[in-house]
């Protein structure tokens, strides 16, 4: 007879073991891969799985084989145009025929590369290894404001709505048994007695009747143990613990003065994609506050915010004052994770510099997880960069970085979120 | 029924009531499926093909893939090799480059074949004939694996591998089991015993006797190498002998036995993965007869239910067109050209004997004067039991086959700049072009011939292994990285030496190393 069995349920991903180990493997070689392929890739699909290639010769597994060369007879199939005694020239390759080998390599991928689909999950891990929020876990233990409730056990007191039938019970049931068993135990002998008196003497003797009332009174405290007491009941308890903020809010600010021009808009936006990214990976909601700015402030759309054509002059204060304002009225209940980017190219109306740095330190920074600015230029750094390099050393949630070239974008953002190794 | 059953025919074999015809169409059921193995096996039985009794999984794609990773078995350990095949196939899947087999066939009792979800019922009952009762039947019958394999104990076997080296990987980190077992894959093909015959497994004797192994073995490798070595300044006037006495083929059982620095751990674990080596041997060996005979089968067995009006002709349609797929042969030419297909050849061998026996003609009695007439049931099962893919087309590749298959054999010899066609599919070639296609299949010439040769027992411990070519074929430049991992597991140098034609011996190459403190595997 024969056994049908549908697998087909049966548990999922049994390779998955291997895969990973593939994945340890050669970590070093896919992490590489990773990083090349950052250049190659558009921030829009940043967000996919990734191909990843790692030369074959890396992951060979050899084992001992013919090489070419000595004398190899075979048989081909298919012959159209030969006699015993031909010649024929050797062919360079190709076609199968004469190739040398007996069979035909089943690594069909010899000298290639190795090509693989990383999944999101995997990439993003591999892409932000060892990167971290600074600050976290600090900023966050203090500015716990949102609790929420949990179940911890049970309780002897509460409000009746929250009272736990089974437990009640359960515990009710054992009081009766605790209570009535001498009892019970006592009615049993008892009964026997009775049976037996009954048996020897009839209905109507002294002892029959003594038993029985003996038997009558224990009954009625057994029947007097109450079904349930006040001591019997349990409460669900519930406790208060605090929730650790898990959302957080981004402000991207950026420069879109005539110095900007697309090449750099292109680069600042990079960077902001690679922050969201990494904050998306700590955070289950981000909001994103986009202002862009020249001589005045705007708090615009995503689209608007990289595609629209303006420009001016400069003044980055009035971006930052804009920021703060957004960030009182809508960010300073405590239950955000304010981060901030600002991107520029650090030619700013000179007197203003000083007051970006004073709002900065004084309005901004102290509310702020983190904040950043990256200096997009090839030349010399400008002033808004000496402005803010003083605030580098007064506060640790801000650091600042220069981008010269698309290539220095992943380079500049591994170096802003370093572990660092407290 | 204690009647003989008659010899099967179509018209002897039809039902004497009017059967009710299989299911058709393409999806399939579970009734469906069983339906089409109790009509199949009943067939079978007519053949007389003998079987273990079967076991049918559906199994997903991606299951599918789970079982190609891990070298076809439903249970293996865990080793990164396997996770690389997958992404492998599951590329090429993803994308269509390649098909997914139809089905997985297990060599173990009761034998398991994996039916795909996505095949079709015409599929389906095809992969179940050919499965289930024709590589079945092949499996029971056929020498190579009754001698070297246990269907009985080999999925528990690879239970008790996978537990046992799941317990190394705790006890001593999955890095180093990763690293031995990467050494013992790439010996695999060296692991085998070619002309000895190994002992029977069992899950329950090897779980008993492995701890006496362990115990054992390792307080005789400690005696062979207790003593430092005393350098003899005398010199080597005096003829040591060798070890071992006789060049030994199995380098995983040399090794497994006489490594001087392994812990019992390592070679339990280096004597696993020469286990199934061994478990595979049979089928490198049998792949044109194996394949041909499942093939001969499904093909027999179907039209034998068709003759008896159970199949539709669209069932018919679509198996033929998938079974001449199959069996198609590329010539020469062709941009399709991999080789010979063992599948077109096995199947045109097999029919071609059916034919040798029941209408022979006058070449036939002239090459094949004791099997031609004979009773082909009787003939086909003595050959399938008794013979390999070498000995099988040097005893019965015919002349109508090679013309067929217009077979012709080239002379590649690297000393001479042109090839040579040595000869034809005519009366004067026939024999040389059979003699050079079982060649082909003979795994000494398909693998390179290499040995240990001796330890150096009084010396530095070094080990030399000694290449043979075979008609002068050198080794590829794997054979570097191959001798690196030898030397990991043998902990002392290693030594390649090469034969020449004069009988000559030259070092091919050599990896120093010297481990001295035990445990530490580098």
């Amino acid at each position: 007879m024969v056994r049908i069995i549908d697998r087909r349920f049966d548990s999922k991903n049994k390779s998955a073991v291997n895969r990973q180990r593939f994945m340890r493997r050669f970590k070093q070689q896919i992490r590489k891969a990773v990083s090349e392929a950052i250049h190659g890739r558009s921030i829009r699909d940043l967000d996919n799985g990734e191909q990843i290639s790692i030369p074959a010769r890396d992951l060979s597994e050899p084992s001992l084989q013919h090489g070419k060369g000595g004398i190899w007879e075979q048989i081909f199939p298919g012959n159209d145009q030969f006699s015993a005694g031909d010649r024929i020239k050797r062919p360079l390759g190709g076609d199968g025929q004469g190739s040398g080998k007996g069979k035909a390599s089943n690594e069909g991928e010899h000298e290639d590369d190795f090509v693989f689909q990383l999944s999101r999950e995997e990439f993003l891990d591999l892409f932000f290894e060892d990167l971290e929020l600074p600050r976290l876990i600090r900023t966050q233990l203090a500015k716990v404001t949102d609790y929420k409730t949990q179940r911890a056990g049970f309780k002897s007191d509460g409000t009746p709505a929250n009272i736990n039938i089974i437990r009640s019970m359960r515990g009710a049931l054992g009081r009766r048994l605790a209570l009535g068993s001498p009892y019970s135990a006592r009615i049993r002998s008892l009964q026997q007695e009775l049976d037996e008196a009954l048996a020897r003497y009839g209905e109507d003797s002294e002892e029959v009747r003594a038993l029985r009332e003996e038997l009558a009174v224990l009954r009625a405290k057994v029947e007097r143990i109450p079904f349930i007491d006040s001591f019997d009941l349990r409460y669900n308890n519930r406790i208060k613990v605090p929730r650790p903020t898990t959302q957080a809010v981004m402000f991207c600010v950026m420069d879109v003065s005539g110095s900007m021009d697309e090449e750099r808009k292109a680069m600042a936006k990079r960077f902001f994609m690679l922050l969201y990214l990494f904050l998306t990976r700590t955070y289950e909601h981000i909001e994103v506050v986009f202002i862009r700015h020249h001589t005045v402030a705007k708090e615009v759309d995503e689209d608007e915010f990289f595609h629209s054509r303006e420009s001016g002059g400069t003044v980055v204060s009035s971006a930052l004052v804009l920021m703060r304002d957004i960030l009182h009225q809508r960010y300073a209940n405590g239950q955000w994770n304010i981060y901030g980017a600002q991107a520029s190219d650090g030619d700013n109306w000179d007197n203003d510099s000083p007051i970006c740095g004073r709002l900065l330190g004084n309005e901004i920074l102290p509310w702020c997880q983190y904040f950043a600015y990256v200096e997009i230029t090839a030349g010399d750094p400008q002033n808004l960069w000496r402005e803010y390099a003083k605030l580098e050393g007064a506060h640790d949630n801000f650091a600042m970085q220069r981008i010269e070239s698309p290539t220095d974008i992943y380079p500049v953002f591994r170096e802003l979120f370093k572990k660092t190794i407290a | 029924m204690t009647t003989t059953t008659p010899r099967p025919s179509p018209a002897s074999a039809r039902h004497p009531a009017k059967p009710l015809p299989l299911p058709s169409g393409s999806e399939w059921t579970e009734d469906a499926i069983a339906r089409y193995n109790d009509e199949l096996a009943r067939v079978a039985a007519l053949y007389k093909l003998d079987t273990y009794p079967v076991q049918i999984e559906i199994i997903t794609a991606e299951q599918m893939m789970d079982a190609y990773a891990s070298v076809g078995m439903p249970v293996n350990y865990h080793h990164w090799s396997f996770g690389k095949h997958f992404l492998a196939t599951e590329k090429g899947y993803k994308r269509g480059q390649m098909g997914l087999a139809y089905e997985i066939v297990i060599n173990s009792n009761p034998c398991i074949a994996y039916l795909m979800e996505e095949n079709t019922l015409t599929m389906q009952g095809l992969v179940i004939a050919h499965a289930a009762y024709g590589h079945n039947s092949f499996f029971k019958g056929n020498y190579l694996f009754r001698t070297w394999t246990n269907a009985d104990a080999i999925i528990d076997y690879l239970v008790f591998a996978r537990h046992y080296i799941t317990q190394c990987e705790e006890r001593h980190g999955e890095e180093e089991v990763e690293l031995l077992l990467d050494s013992c894959h790439a010996l695999m093909n060296l692991g085998v015993d070619r002309y000895k015959r190994p002992p029977k497994l069992s899950l329950a004797k090897e779980k008993l006797r492995q701890q006496e192994r362990e115990e054992y073995l390792q307080s005789q490798v400690n005696d062979l190498w207790r003593t430092l070595p005393a350098h003899d300044v005398r010199g080597g006037s005096r003829a040591e002998p060798r070890f071992p006495p006789e060049p030994e083929e199995n380098l995983l059982y040399f090794i497994e036995k006489n490594a001087p620095l392994l812990e019992p751990w390592q070679r339990e674990v280096v004597r696993i993965v020469r286990k199934i080596a061994q478990y595979f041997f049979p089928q490198r060996q049998t792949q044109v007869m194996n394949e041909g005979w499942a093939t001969f089968w499904h093909y027999t067995l179907l039209n034998h239910l068709y003759d008896e009006g159970l199949l539709a002709d669209s069932f018919m349609l679509e198996f033929l067109q998938s079974h001449t797929n199959v069996v198609y042969q590329p010539p020469y030419n062709s941009r399709w050209f991999s080789g010979i297909n063992p599948y077109a050849l096995g199947f045109a061998m097999w029919r071609d004997i059916r034919r040798i026996c029941e209408e022979p003609d006058d070449e036939d009695r002239r090459w094949f004067p004791e099997i031609a007439g004979s009773d082909w049931l009787e003939t086909f099962d003595f050959a399938m039991r008794n013979f390999k893919d070498e000995s099988f087309v040097a005893q019965y590749l015919s002349p109508k086959v090679m013309r067929d298959f217009r077979m012709f054999a080239v002379l590649d010899d690297d000393r001479d700049d042109k090839l040579e066609v040595s000869a034809i599919h005519d009366d004067s070639g026939f024999r040389k072009v059979r003699d050079i296609l079982s060649d082909q299949y003979n795994l000494g010439g398909r693998e390179p011939n290499v040995q240990v040769w001796n330890v150096d027992l009084h010396g530095d411990r070094s080990l030399t292994l000694r290449h043979t070519p075979y008609l002068r074929r050198p080794l590829a430049t794997t054979a570097d990285e191959v001798l690196r991992h030898v030397a990991r597991l043998w902990g002392f140098t290693v030594r390649l030496e090469s034969v020449g034609e004069d009988g000559t011996v030259q070092l091919q190459n050599e990896v120093r190393g010297e481990r001295r403190k035990q445990g530490v595997f580098p």
